[in-house]
């Protein structure tokens, strides 16, 4: 146990350069670039002394140091600011939208691994056959389809003609209730208040915006369980395991498949990356009111806190998520604990 | 005169791969003895790991048994439908192989890896009486049964391969093939092992096919020996017999290469030339670009195997 | 030696067929993906001949109709022909991304020779940030970058430029460290050799094969990020022909069922794509085989 404890302190320190790399980006990206947010704010045609005030007022006519010092301060208090355009702390405005965002990326998680992993170690275990030769194609053919195209042919088949899954919102308009917003997350909310009519419905929301979000990413782990799978079925234990007599599906989906799932696991600290760009274009196609959508809807409106705000939460998610991975490796495989 | 436990009559393996078709195994006829140990030697590449693991039928992609037969008891394994096979494998007929750091699976304990070989062959086996019956197996080993809650990798190599052995016997079986199993052990542990071997195969009344291309322990060890080279037999018989009196010339120049400390060689014996392309083998007898003493008959036609007081050897000098 | 056109041509086909054989069926992907990626060039390049209308002519047809003889593709809201958009808007996304691609590897590369043949602390902040911007969602920043830029086609292609560069540097370093413990390099080095020399005529040589299968895998990721974007509202103005800001229009309409607006533009991103990613797949296996396996 001390080797493992070991092991996540030396791996926390390891995450804090890059976090601070990461909002230093952030920070460069939001200011240096061309353009000049008050003015736009403004309107554009606002005359000197207004925008110089509204400069002063935002702390934006300070040298560039003094306002990144600021910057890593306020972050380090957990105060990302206040939005430009609407009365309120960013803060509060990621904390309303972040728990979408995580029931849409956790249930399309759960979809993408068990098409994935299932799909890609049948194809690891039939290699060279028909049956692996088109799982292979399904995964590159499902990743290259961009994943708002997808959402809409979903949308089009299952929402316009077929009218089985609604194509907007996490809730139909007659449901929504305060109730719900106990954590935010309206499954756990709607289980908690007892009222399954309400569950029924959130989870009918959820269904197209995850199969989407799901398959698409279930493109990269058929292709990384069939790989990783393809060098464990070659090890000795495999070999070895069969001269014993037992039965070859056993030795696949038991034997291999957790030999393999352990580097899967690995990769999976860099696939939240891409869920959570799928994410984003997955809520604007559904209207989905998480983070993503937040994202853009702030773009538009040039509110250049909230869209710094939005960019750094990605950045310690990713930072954190990739951080836990590592760490539930370590605990998994007994080699590295002792 | 002992019966056989297992007739290889014929044997053929090959490779199909993009370059052409590799013969690892070409036309082998052997039979192994009711508890006898027999050595099956050679060099690198000369098949004698192949036809191990076509015996269990382990062999991997691409390869395939192309023709003969592999008589276990009279049941030929080649032909057996599946369900008789898993019924073999790891009951009647139980592998060891080289390495048994990597022949463990890393991730469940030991002890486990023993519960499911006895569970999987023998249905109604409750959990408790496995672990009893490996905890058993291991104090016959000299192993102390708390470690099979340990994981592979806590273990010394030796130990590990007295596990290994211990999960093949398990369930008992008659014959037991060890492919190279001293190969990755150092000396001292490679003595202890042999002398488990032996201790083993009194008490089990085991049959053994040992395959290594160290002659040293294979001298130590069989009862009967069989050299392979190029993917055919070469010669075999008693194991005093051969190493006394080595027919093919094959396995005298192999005999012959074995530094000696006693004698005074200034240059060690080689053979000249090189192991045969197994894609496009020789033509006649697949030792003849190197044999000293080859004759135009070797380069035409493949010899038999001519049979003299139960010391066979595949070659025209004793045609 | 027969030297006329026809004996030409049946030398060329038995070697392709040859290679074929030889690999198997990873050939015959590279032969499909290069097969798409060229039918896709030769509809960008050949534009102006191919499509039946002009992209922007607001007047073509009814409004909003279905695909049918005149309008293989069907008419937007605004009467335009799709099917002519989808021609021209080739020539939009294949700029962007093979620009942003070989922006990218020329930055990520020649940063990747620089840091992992200095290396020291240079190295390491360099591979820090580098690291950090791997690990970060590439679409976002390519979000935050468009968003901050003027749209046009040199910027989004900077934008997307941008998310790779840390792919390849990381290649090319990883791959210069290895070289650079070579015996032959030391050689060259006792012998007088100056940095840029050994860089040029050993490492970067060596590095080209896997940059090459690398490339291609870029432009198709870069493909999907510049129509991400595009149909984001991002990148670039909505006077440019373009397959992702077609399928955002195209989005409001899905309510009413007129599928022609959103199935032709993503279908054709999705092709594209595929083409050169399976082209990259094919390369890799035919320049890294794994023979007796996969």
């Amino acid at each position: 146990m001390k080797n493992l404890l070991r092991y996540i302190i030396g791996r926390t320190l390891l995450t804090i350069p890059m976090l601070f790399v990461l909002l230093s980006i952030v920070f460069v990206v939001v200011r240096v670039m061309p353009g000049d947010p008050v003015s736009a704010m403004l309107g554009g045609h606002a005359p000197e002394k207004v925008i110089e005030q509204k400069k002063e007022e935002l702390g934006l006519n300070r040298p560039l140091i003094v306002q990144y010092g600021r910057y890593l301060l306020q972050i380090c208090r957990l105060d990302l600011g206040d939005s430009m355009i609407f009365k309120q702390s960013v803060m509060s405005t990621l904390r309303d939208k972040l728990p979408a965002t995580v029931e849409l990326t956790f249930f399309a998680m759960l979809i993408c691994l068990a098409v994935g992993i299932p799909f890609g170690a049948y194809a690891a275990d039939k290699r060279r056959s028909a049956q692996d030769y088109g799982i292979r194609l399904y995964g590159i053919v499902i990743y290259c389809i961009p994943v708002y195209w997808l959402g809409l042919m979903l949308q089009m088949i299952f929402g316009v003609w077929l009218d089985i899954f609604p194509i907007a919102g996490r809730t139909g308009a007659r449901m929504f209730s305060s109730t719900f917003d106990r954590t935010g997350l309206y499954i756990l909310d709607t289980i908690v208040a007892g009222n399954v009519e309400a569950l029924g419905d959130v989870l009918i929301h959820l269904v197209l915006p995850c199969v989407t979000l799901g398959l698409v990413l279930s493109g990269i782990f058929i292709r990384l369980t069939r790989a990783n799978m393809l060098d464990v079925l070659k090890a000795d234990y495999i070999l070895a395991a069969e001269a014993r007599g037992i039965h070859h599906r056993r030795v696949v989906y038991k034997h291999a498949l957790l030999n393999a799932f352990v580097p899967i696991l690995t990769m999976m600290g860099l696939q939240v990356a891409i869920l959570m760009a799928g994410a984003v274009l997955t809520e604007t196609t559904f209207s989905w009111p998480g983070m993503g959508r937040l994202l853009l809807e702030r773009i538009y409106l040039r509110d250049y806190p909230t869209i710094q705000g939005v960019i750094v939460i990605f950045a310690v998610i990713v930072a954190l998520i990739s951080l836990v991975v590592d760490v539930i490796y370590a605990f998994i495989d007994p080699r590295l604990r002792y | 005169m002992n019966s056989n436990i297992l007739e290889i009559e014929n044997l053929t393996v090959h490779f199909p791969i993009y370059i052409g078709t590799v013969r690892a195994v070409e036309n082998v006829t052997l039979e192994i003895k009711q508890g006898e140990v027999m050595g099956l030697v050679g060099e690198s590449g000369c098949g004698k790991s192949t036809l191990g693991f076509s015996i269990l039928r382990l062999l991997r992609p691409p390869g395939l048994i192309a023709g003969g037969q592999i008589r276990y008891h009279g049941n030929d394994i080649v032909r057996m439908d599946e369900q008789e096979l898993l019924a073999i494998r790891g009951k009647r007929i139980a592998m060891i192989f080289q390495d048994p750091l990597t022949s463990l699976n890393p991730l469940f304990r030991v002890g486990d890896q023993f519960i499911e070989t006895i569970q999987t062959h023998e249905n109604g086996v409750s959990n408790k009486e496995a672990v009893e019956r490996a905890a058993d197996m291991l104090k016959r080993l000299g192993i102390a049964p708390d470690r099979l809650y340990e994981y592979p990798h806590q273990m010394s190599g030796g130990m590990r391969q007295r596990i290994m052995i211990g999960i093949a016997l398990v369930l008992n079986p008659d014959l037991l093939l060890a492919d190279e199993p001293t190969t990755s052990l150092d000396v001292i542990v490679e003595a202890q092992f042999l002398d488990l071997l032996n201790e083993l195969r009194e008490q089990f009344n085991l049959t053994i096919l040992l395959i290594s291309h160290n002659i040293g322990i294979v001298a130590q060890m069989a009862d009967r020996v069989t050299v392979m080279y190029g993917g055919r037999l070469a010669e075999t018989g008693k194991a005093e017999a051969l190493f006394a009196d080595p027919r093919h010339p094959y396995t005298q120049g192999l005999l012959a290469s074995i530094p000696n400390i006693k004698l005074d060689q200034p240059k060690l014996h080689s053979m000249p030339g090189a192991p045969p392309d197994l894609v496009d083998p020789p033509s006649g007898c697949v030792f003849h670009p190197r044999c000293p003493y080859v004759m135009d008959k070797c380069r035409g036609e493949i010899p038999p195997s001519f049979n003299d007081q139960d010391h066979q050897t595949a070659c025209w000098l004793y045609g | 030696m027969n030297y006329s056109p026809t004996a030409a041509l049946g030398q060329f086909i038995r070697r392709f067929t040859r290679m074929g054989k030889q690999y198997g069926v990873e050939w015959w992907i590279l032969v499909a993906g290069a097969i798409v990626i060229l039918g896709v060039v030769s509809m960008a390049m050949f534009a102006t001949v191919i499509a039946p209308y002009n992209p922007y002519d607001q007047d073509t047809g009814p409004q909003l109709s279905p695909p049918d003889s005149e309008h293989l593709m069907g008419t937007d809201n605004l009467q335009r022909d799709v099917f002519s958009r989808i021609i021209f808007g080739a020539r939009t996304i294949l700029g962007v991304a093979i620009l942003a691609a070989i922006l990218s590897s020329i930055l990520g590369i020649s940063m990747g020779l620089i840091s992992g043949y200095a290396g020291g602390g240079f190295d390491k902040v360099f591979s820090l940030v580098m690291d950090s911007i791997y690990s970060f969602p590439g679409l976002i920043l390519a979000i935050a970058f468009a968003a901050m830029l003027e749209p046009g086609v040199t910027n989004i292609s900077i934008a997307v430029a941008v998310i790779y560069i840390p792919t390849y540097f990381r290649l090319v370093r990883g791959q210069t460290l290895t070289i650079k413990q070579e015996l032959y390099v030391e050689a060259a080095r006792a012998i007088g050799a100056p940095g840029s020399t050994i860089l040029a005529k050993y490492i970067f040589p060596n590095v080209i094969a896997t940059t090459a299968v690398v490339f291609t895998m870029n432009v198709a990721d870069a493909i999907m990020t510049e129509a991400a974007l595009t149909y984001l509202g991002l990148g670039l103005p909505p006077s440019v022909v373009d397959w992702g800001m077609d399928l955002a229009m195209g989005k409001k309409f899905l309510p009413s069922g007129q599928w022609w607006l959103i199935t032709f533009p993503g279908a054709m991103i999705s092709l594209l794509a595929v083409g050169f990613t399976m082209l990259g797949e094919g390369l890799s296996e035919i320049l890294n085989p794994r023979l007796l396996e996969k």
